[in-house]
């Protein structure tokens, strides 16, 4: 757990906050994610931003990780990792707010953070922690449905080592059964891959 | 055995585990979950013997809860809101004829305007219904709640509402403890009614009672009451021995030894409150929270004991009562006649409005500092209230004043809460 002592500094609990859109399985996806993390050990707690469920309206999910019990019940205003499921909500909410410096960011899209727009993040934030995944595009490979939260939970393993890969793997089982388990849980080890070959290349980049 | 769940899908475990025979429930948000889960192990045959019955109201909800119930079933319902107030009339009538039925209110705010999200106005509009009402913080609680509410309701045979914050809890998952089915069994006896409807020994329940033993039969209701403030605690102590953890109980007070503000307030909010006053203890300031877990009965006695030593006491509620104030701290302050603390009201979280550390840092520092009103809105967005006002003063045909304000609000789905 060295990550996680060194993002979250004397703060021991992590915070997450997933944003994405109606019907992409954004609280599922802060759901497996708490169970991930209980699976490890520790303590979670999912919960999502209440509003009225429409399918493509915007949608948060919050998930707090800690080693001991969690007793706030505030949503998440301050974040050590932001997921977004959704890019096209770049435009439309403001993700980053109260994102903490050295926090980490995961996308889903097939374009980098530059050419997102994003380039005055990469300037703010730690470079190494901001990644884009094509969650989608692997979603539809594997399951043949644009679904990129387990996807996105694989490349988050990856992209923090926070939560092992063998842990989202479970957690999406005790979600999905059968043939859809099994191809999100490929889906995520694609995803895990990804992000580790990114890492890779980064670091290589840096080094040299 | 440790899971990592939903509020609802531990609170349907719960309940299966203290093997309810009869469940009879309508469908409203955020109460769902617990009913679905319930239905569906009814389905699987693993929760049997158990009859679950579809009806076309929580009216009938509760109608039918009152059959099976005086029928000598082991009856369960769970419902929030709206639903809760259209149960209302069948309500009083579970309470007044002594029927042990135990429901979960998932709570929710009331209409108009319509809002789907949490607060306690269900739960206080029924205050004075003769129901036992338990707040859960957690959701260790709700379940824990659900398996001493059954033998709270049996021994007594009266109704107990668990009252747990809805979608906070409802829809939260994180770990519960749940216990094995014989422990539970070891615990929670079979169900032996006081007044059963037997074609063998036949009874009516339900008699008409006219101003000669009305009084009466309603000091009763009353009287039991206050045999639950000794029950409840004997209960809570029996449950812990047993399972080894404290749920439950009349209050349970938060670094409260040596506080010269007590912070009083019912359900998930006490978490919130916890660490708060963790940070502000250490900025070397005295403060605890004490937490009611039994609304009703009033434990005017535990409460009194509780903040008699306080400077202040600050009730943080997520309710009021149009027209006056606080409804949890007209009680608070009844148990405090004639002692020394000022008692503060604050209204939060209405309507689902998130209580964060951060106001309440804000709004206890104003306690402390003597600068806080009798009765605060914490958080109220006093610009868009003026507004309206002005609208109102200005013209006769102002329009629809939830409109109006959405209006002034401007769009709410690019803020993160």
């Amino acid at each position: 757990m060295g990550g996680l002592l060194a993002i979250a500094g004397d703060r021991l609990m992590l915070q997450i906050r997933i944003h994405g859109r109606g019907g992409q399985g954004v609280v599922t996806a802060a759901e497996m994610l708490s169970v991930a993390a209980f699976e490890q050990g520790r303590h979670a707690q999912a919960f999502p931003s209440f509003g009225s469920e429409r399918t493509g309206a915007p949608v948060v999910a919050f998930c707090r990780i800690d080693d001991r019990e969690i007793r706030l019940r505030e949503p998440i205003q301050a974040p050590d990792v932001l997921i977004v499921q959704d890019p096209t909500l770049l435009h439309q909410v403001d993700v980053f707010q109260g994102l903490h410096a050295d926090g980490y960011v995961l996308i889903n899209s097939k374009r980098s953070f530059h050419d997102l727009g994003l380039a005055d993040i990469e300037k703010r934030f730690r470079v190494e922690r901001l990644t884009t995944l094509p969650a989608t595009e692997i979603a539809l490979k594997h399951l043949g449905r644009p679904l990129p939260n387990a996807v996105l939970l694989g490349g988050f393993a990856a992209l923090s080592g926070l939560i092992t890969l063998e842990a989202v793997a479970h957690a999406i089982c005790t979600k999905f059964s059968g043939k859809t388990a099994d191809a999100n849980v490929a889906a995520a080890s694609e995803a895990y891959l990804y992000i580790q070959r990114e890492m890779e290349e980064l670091a290589h980049a840096q080094t040299n | 055995m440790l899971k990592q769940t939903e509020g609802s899908r531990a609170v349907a475990e719960a309940v299966a585990l203290s093997r309810p025979e009869v469940i009879c429930a309508y469908p409203i948000s955020p109460q769902t979950h617990i009913v679905e889960g319930l239905g569906e192990m009814v389905k699987r045959g693993t929760l049997t013997p158990c009859e679950f019955i579809n009806v076309e109201s929580e009216f009938a909800a509760m109608s039918v809860a009152i059959g099976s119930s005086a029928a000598g079933a082991r009856t369960y319902t769970a419902t929030a809101s709206q639903g809760l107030l259209f149960m209302a009339e069948a309500i009083y009538n579970a309470s007044g004829l002594g029927l042990p039925i135990v429901m979960t209110v998932a709570n929710r705010a009331i209409g108009a305007p319509i809002n789907i999200w949490n607060d306690h106005s269900d739960s206080m509009s029924q205050r004075d219904c003769g129901w036992i009402q338990l707040f859960a913080e957690s959701n260790q609680e709700a379940l824990d709640l659900h398996i001493q509410a059954f033998k709270l309701a049996e021994e007594l045979s009266m109704p107990v509402m668990v009252c747990m914050d809805g979608f906070i809890l409802t829809h939260a998952y994180e770990r519960v403890d749940i216990p094995e089915q014989a422990e539970v069994d070891a615990f929670l006896p079979p169900y032996v009614p006081r007044q059963v409807l037997d074609p063998a020994d036949p009874v009516s329940i339900g008699a008409m009672v006219g101003p000669e033993a009305f009084m009466e039969v309603r000091y009763l209701a009353h009287a039991k009451q206050l045999m639950a403030l000794d029950v409840i605690p004997r209960i809570a102590q029996e449950f812990a021995q047993r399972f080894g953890r404290a749920s439950g109980g009349l209050v349970r007070g938060y670094r409260t030894e040596g506080a010269a503000t007590i912070v009083v307030a019912l359900g998930s909010v006490i978490g919130t409150l916890k660490d708060t006053i963790d940070e502000m203890r250490a900025d070397g300031i005295a403060i605890g929270v004490l937490g009611i877990q039994s609304f009703r009965p009033f434990p005017l006695l535990a409460v009194r004991e509780a903040l008699q030593k306080a400077e202040r006491v600050v009730v943080l509620e997520k309710s009021f009562s149009v027209g006056l104030g606080g409804v949890v701290s007209t009680d608070v302050r009844l148990a405090l006649a004639g002692l020394d603390p000022r008692v503060t009201t604050v209204v939060a979280g209405l309507g689902g409005r998130a209580i964060t550390k951060a106001s309440l840092h804000r709004t206890l520092r104003e306690a402390i500092a003597g600068t806080l009103e009798p009765l605060t809105f914490m958080d109220l967005d006093w610009r868009i209230v003026n507004r309206q006002l002005e609208r109102e003063a200005q013209m006769r045909r102002s329009g629809p004043i939830a409109e109006n304000l959405l209006r002034d609000v401007g769009a709410v789905a690019s803020k993160v809460r």
